[in-house]
């Protein structure tokens, strides 16, 4: 009976056939481990699982635990702080290189080989960098001293008031040169009768850029903006190279707080709750930037 | 949540700027030495100190021997040249027990980084032209999916992988590590290949439909040839991307199967011992040369392909 309808007219699974064995993987990745592995920790952050994984829900009491850590808090407020200081410091000094080298310079591929270069490396390789030229003992303190000024201290790894400042400017050291690159990519996409009229109109320099130029390069700094953010919540290795999280707890960040749950201090519930709030922070600065992206286009 | 199509032309988009880069336009720069030029290179000058200081540090740091060091200032070259800090760092630095240097990590991140990259790229490519030019039901679906789980924080899944790869008898191994990177390489280079794919000619496509070329034959003979700037691309990403991991090298292997960045932050960050810190920046560099070698000699491609791979975060 089958044997004759497929006879008859093809079955719509066998359409295409190739294209789909050869999407197994993709599907596979998708469906399994993006969408089935999310639903799955979100699920188990519910249940009191503590060395093995266990279906026993005790309802929201591992997030009550969450939020009454301590270490927890201070890995949101690092992670914020960093973050906001990161978006702002990014985005400004990026768009002043950017800017500084769209006025038609010389030795512009050597400019940007220079900014771009820590961008290839890894964030192990910038931690462990800048724990050295931060080290008090060695660094730009005993620098600074040896030069007469001996009271001079700049200590951000040894002080926890300040250390994730210390991990931003390593942060910031490496990240940059892309923020360079995506900024000066937009400047290079407007039109250059744009300054042509600004000039014949006699609009300062400063105030083209702010009133004209940024205004229309919003794509651009949205995409920036997204591509910033979505790697901020993620930023783990450099902390883990620069300060293991110390002094004390000084600089731990939600992403350590989830791996040290899961794999040191064998806690999956505590691990999988925290990681679920990692994915609701990123769903927050996601989900406007789709709606606005996105959402307004199926009504113009 | 965000349309595969709109975020691939955002990507696009990314992409096409990225090729608005390839230099100067406009008027040949003035000869002139204005208080505007002064402060444009002055400033330019200022910040690229701030971004070589820190590989001069590293340099200057390995060649000088450990006395140097506690004496002098770490912005000094070198008085007396010595390349034992790095004989050290790669042949006899120590981990905890081991004591067989950088070099061990670094043939991991060699066994890891080759595969990983040739199957991962094989694998979106097929899916990109799959999506591209065999679309079938659903296949969109699936690929909205795989875009959005790009920016789901790589923490939130990675129990589950565990759990799956130990299921399979491969959690701590090269294998299960390198499924795991093919895994997370999937969505920015499907969206790459994708969106390269569809914008070559369609009429190629159908005339070799037409000549009764199938989905293979087209893919290698046709597809393939005419897209190898866009796989060296994809090839720098990942080897770097790769290259450059630590989360995963830390929780999907076994200690003897370390890649290089999680040996090196051991070696560093070990407590015991003296901390004999030109061995460790001869380290530092050792890991960071694979990147920065692939980086130097891609030059403007490598631009490219992080404009594109930037979404991965």
């Amino acid at each position: 009976m089958t044997g004759q309808t497929i006879a008859r007219r093809p079955n719509q699974l066998f359409r295409n056939l190739n294209a789909k064995i050869a999407s197994i993987p993709m599907i596979l990745t998708a469906v399994v481990i993006f969408l089935g592995g999310t639903l799955w920790t979100v699920v188990y952050s519910f249940t009191n699982s503590k060395l093995l994984p266990r279906l026993s829900f005790v309802g929201l009491d591992q997030y009550e635990r969450l939020w009454a850590a301590t270490r927890w808090t201070v890995s949101i407020t690092n992670l914020a702080i960093y973050g906001v200081l990161t978006l702002i410091f990014s985005l400004v000094i990026g768009f002043l290189l950017a800017a500084l080298m769209d006025q038609k310079i010389r030795f512009e591929n050597t400019f940007r080989t220079i900014f771009l270069y820590p961008f290839a490396l890894s964030f192990i390789v910038t931690g462990l960098v800048w724990q050295w030229i931060l080290n008090p003992e060695f660094g730009i303190q005993s620098v600074v001293r040896a030069l007469g000024w001996t009271s001079f201290t700049f200590d951000p790894l040894y002080n926890a008031d300040i250390v994730i400042y210390g991990i931003l400017i390593a942060g910031l050291w490496q990240g940059t040169g892309l923020v360079m690159c995506l900024m000066l990519a937009g400047l290079r996409g407007i039109d250059g009768e744009i300054w042509k009229a600004a000039r014949v109109d006699g609009i300062p320099t400063w105030k083209t850029y702010l009133f004209i130029v940024i205004p229309m390069m919003r794509a651009v700094f949205v995409t920036t903006l997204v591509i910033i953010a979505s790697g901020i919540v993620r930023v783990y290795d450099l902390v883990v190279a620069q300060t293991s999280g110390g002094p004390g707890i000084a600089s731990e960040v939600p992403a350590k707080y989830v791996y040290d749950y899961m794999f040191q201090a064998q806690n999956l519930g505590q691990g999988f709750a925290a990681s679920t709030m990692m994915l609701v922070t990123v769903a927050i600065i996601i989900v406007p930037w789709a709606y606005l992206e996105f959402g307004g286009k199926k009504r113009g | 949540m965000a349309n595969p199509g709109s975020l691939a032309v955002t990507v696009a988009g990314a992409d096409a700027m990225s090729d608005s880069l390839a230099g100067p336009r406009g008027r040949r720069p003035q000869r002139s030495l204005s208080g505007r030029n002064i402060m444009i290179y002055g400033t330019l000058a200022i910040a690229a100190l701030y971004y070589l200081l820190p590989l001069y540090v590293m340099v200057v740091t390995s060649l000088k021997g450990m006395p140097e060091i506690r004496l002098g200032n770490i912005f000094a070259p070198p008085v007396e040249i010595t390349f034992e800090p790095w004989a050290k760092a790669w042949a006899s630095a120590c981990t905890g027990l081991n004591c067989d240097g950088l070099s061990r990590g670094f043939w991991n991140s060699v066994r890891i980084t080759i595969p990983s990259t040739v199957i991962s790229i094989a694998i979106a490519s097929i899916n990109g032209y799959a999506l591209a030019n065999w679309r079938f039901k659903g296949s969109e679906i699936f690929f909205t999916i795989l875009i959005v789980g790009a920016f789901i924080p790589y923490q939130v899944m990675i129990y589950p992988i565990v759990i799956v790869l130990r299921e399979m008898g491969i959690y701590g191994t090269l294998t299960g590590l390198i499924i795991v990177h093919t895994i997370f390489g999937m969505p920015i280079l499907t969206l790459l290949f994708r969106n390269y794919f569809v914008s070559l000619p369609e009429e190629l496509f159908k005339a070799a439909r037409i000549d009764g070329a199938g989905f293979w034959t087209i893919y290698l003979k046709i597809m393939l040839p005419m897209s190898l700037p866009i796989f060296v691309v994809a090839m720098i990403l990942q080897i770097t991307g790769i290259w450059n991991d630590f989360l995963f090298g830390v929780v999907f292997t076994r200690p003897e199967y370390y890649p290089m960045t999680v040996q090196l932050n051991n070696i560093v960050n070990s407590v015991q011992g003296v901390k004999e810190y030109n061995v460790n920046m001869a380290a530092t560099i050792l890991t960071g040369s694979v990147p920065l070698f692939v980086y130097f000699v891609s030059g403007r491609l490598f631009v490219r392909g992080i404009a594109a791979g930037a979404v991965k975060g």
